[in-house]
């Protein structure tokens, strides 16, 4: 296997994308964008509970290629607590390292996706679930439906 | 048999390195590659005859209108037409669908009539039937596909069921381009025959894999792609029974299409000019009657023949990597020269990726059949689609190269 593959493939991004983080839908969700790349069919949804202008809670759920699947997942582990402008900043940061496959230092997790600059053509997959965020961060509250439930 | 060594000879592309690795194109569903002789007729044309063809006198255009009307002529004896002037080009498929629908679609649908298509049909074949329904008022039902995994081919009892008088229309595909499913397309003409329903065969698929007779299918309309079969891109055919052709309304206006023009009105030419409003596609058209030559130099009953041995072993090849999913006909069934598969636990778009690396161009994803692909609960599938340069052992280099991607993401 070439080491372009290897470096695509990382071991971060395999257990992420087997053991998705936060997946599924968020009952308690007050926004939701979903995003899809229609010429490869992948589709990701995002759920977020914000707190103020934070994000309190975050979930994704979809299909897709490996990479759109850990993205995503790695995205919603790194964004919560944060900002509109944080996460904006931190997209920024993770744009520029599936585009140039250079990672400033201080960023470690989303390092991992350095590799997709290799494959122009996967760059859309890796950003998929941050626009979904992004989106669901900018989209008007939704009326939550959930009723009380009791909780032990 | 076919002289595979010789044939690949003539297809300049296959000759090349992919990522280190020589080139293994089975990609053909989506478009095939082309031959020397195609190549070298659109050179020829933009080098020696390129002109403006039908209204001009001189030399360069007299011989540029000669081999697009010749390249008419030629398709016409390719799908064994009764007359060139059923013969319509458009720039594919799809836009021989999308005049099918719009012109005879906006002449003929009222409210409560029914156009039928089936479960299987590409975005191509029935995306354009959604917007005539939309249009006329008429409702779009759809023929059902049998099986968890679409292999028992489309419900024929369902067929006769759905097919009432109200149908006006059957727009169905010969081939499925996901599913590999060889539909009876002279049966569904006659079915539809008898109650009054006009036939549209999507042969996208089929076109330049099998002999291809229009008369003994039986039908009305056949939208082909030139790209699948050898043949240049933006290039495509609607073939059309010239008593249906006669009375339809052209759906593009404007030059070339007209006998009469006043400040007031206008008056068309007939069929096929009347169908074909602006400056043509003239090369394309013309290398398309050449890739006609080159096909039936070869006799597409042995390429079926050649497709037919691939897409068998294929199956039985596949059928050994541990959790795969083949979609369509069993083995042993009829089946076309594609084979579309998935793993659960590996996505189609890290397979291709993977292959990639190994030099084979696969397709990966929903193949323009998402209604099809949620029906069989798959986000997509990986396809392999051969063609008349393929060979046994390019599928050999299939399974070993999927055999690793599997092995890597843990599959076993």
């Amino acid at each position: 296997m070439s080491a372009d593959l290897t470096e695509l493939y990382q071991q971060v991004i395999l257990d992420h994308n087997r053991r998705p983080r936060n997946r599924g839908k968020l009952p308690t969700a007050n926004r939701v964008a979903h995003g899809d790349n229609p010429t490869c069919g992948d589709q990701c949804s995002v759920y977020l509970r914000m707190d103020g202008d934070r994000i309190a809670e975050i979930s994704f759920d979809g299909s897709g290629c490996a990479i759109s699947q850990a993205s995503a997942s790695l995205m919603t582990t790194q964004v919560k607590g944060k900002t509109a402008p944080e996460v904006q900043a931190l997209y920024k940061n993770f744009h520029d390292i599936v585009t140039t496959g250079h990672a400033p230092e201080e960023i470690s997790d989303l390092a991992a996706f350095a590799g997709v600059h290799s494959f122009p053509a996967r760059i859309k997959c890796a950003t998929l679930g941050w626009h979904a965020a992004i989106e669901a961060m900018k989209s008007d509250p939704m009326p939550t439906t959930t009723t009380e439930s009791h909780v032990d | 048999m076919l002289d595979l060594q010789k044939i690949r000879a003539d297809f300049p592309i296959l000759h090349q390195q992919v990522h280190g690795k020589p080139l293994v194109y089975l990609d053909n569903g989506a478009t095939s590659q082309k031959p020397r002789a195609v190549i070298d007729a659109l050179v020829h044309y933009y080098e020696r005859d390129n002109s403006n063809v039908h209204r001009g006198l001189h030399a360069l255009s007299m011989r540029a209108t000669d081999a697009y009307e010749g390249a008419r002529t030629r398709i016409a004896k390719f799908i064994h037409a009764a007359d060139p002037a059923e013969i319509i080009f458009t720039r594919g498929t799809t836009e021989s669908i999308n005049l099918v629908a719009r012109s005879w679609g906006h002449a003929h649908l009222q409210p409560g009539d029914i156009v039928l298509t089936t479960e299987i049909e590409h975005h191509s074949n029935l995306v354009p039937w959604q917007q005539a329904a939309r249009a006329s008022g008429a409702t779009l039902q759809y023929v059902p596909v049998l099986g968890a995994d679409g292999e028992g081919g489309l419900d024929l009892a369902a067929l006769d069921r759905l097919l009432t008088p109200q149908v006006k229309l059957f727009a169905f595909t010969h081939i499925s381009n996901t599913l590999g499913t060889v539909n009876p397309a002279a049966e569904f003409c006659r079915r539809a025959r008898a109650v009054g329903a006009v036939t549209v065969i999507d042969a996208a698929q089929s076109i330049g894999h099998a002999p291809f007779d229009v008369q003994a299918l039986g039908a009305d309309f056949v939208a082909f792609s030139g790209h699948k079969m050898c043949g240049p891109t933006g290039i495509g055919v609607l073939y059309g029974r010239r008593a249906l052709l006669d009375k339809l309304a052209p759906d593009e206006t404007g030059g070339g299409m007209v006998s009469q023009v006043t400040y007031e009105d206008a008056r068309w030419k007939p069929a096929p000019e009347r169908f074909e409003a602006g400056t043509p596609n003239i090369a394309d058209a013309i290398a398309l009657g050449v890739a006609c030559d080159y096909l039936d130099a070869l006799g597409r009953d042995q390429i079926a023949a050649h497709d037919a041995v691939l897409a068998q072993l294929a199956m039985e090849k596949l059928s050994t990597l541990p959790g795969i999913r083949i979609i369509g006909p069993r083995a042993g069934a009829e089946r076309s020269g594609l084979v579309s598969f998935s793993f659960a636990e590996v996505h189609a778009h890290d397979i291709v990726t993977f292959a990639d690396e190994d030099g084979l161009a696969l397709r990966g994803g929903h193949h323009c059949n998402q209604p099809l692909m949620r029906k069989l609960g798959l986000t997509g599938t990986t396809r392999a689609s051969f063609y008349l340069y393929n060979t046994e052992e390019e599928i050999d280099l299939l399974v070993a190269s999927l055999r690793r991607t599997v092995k890597f993401f843990g599959v076993t």
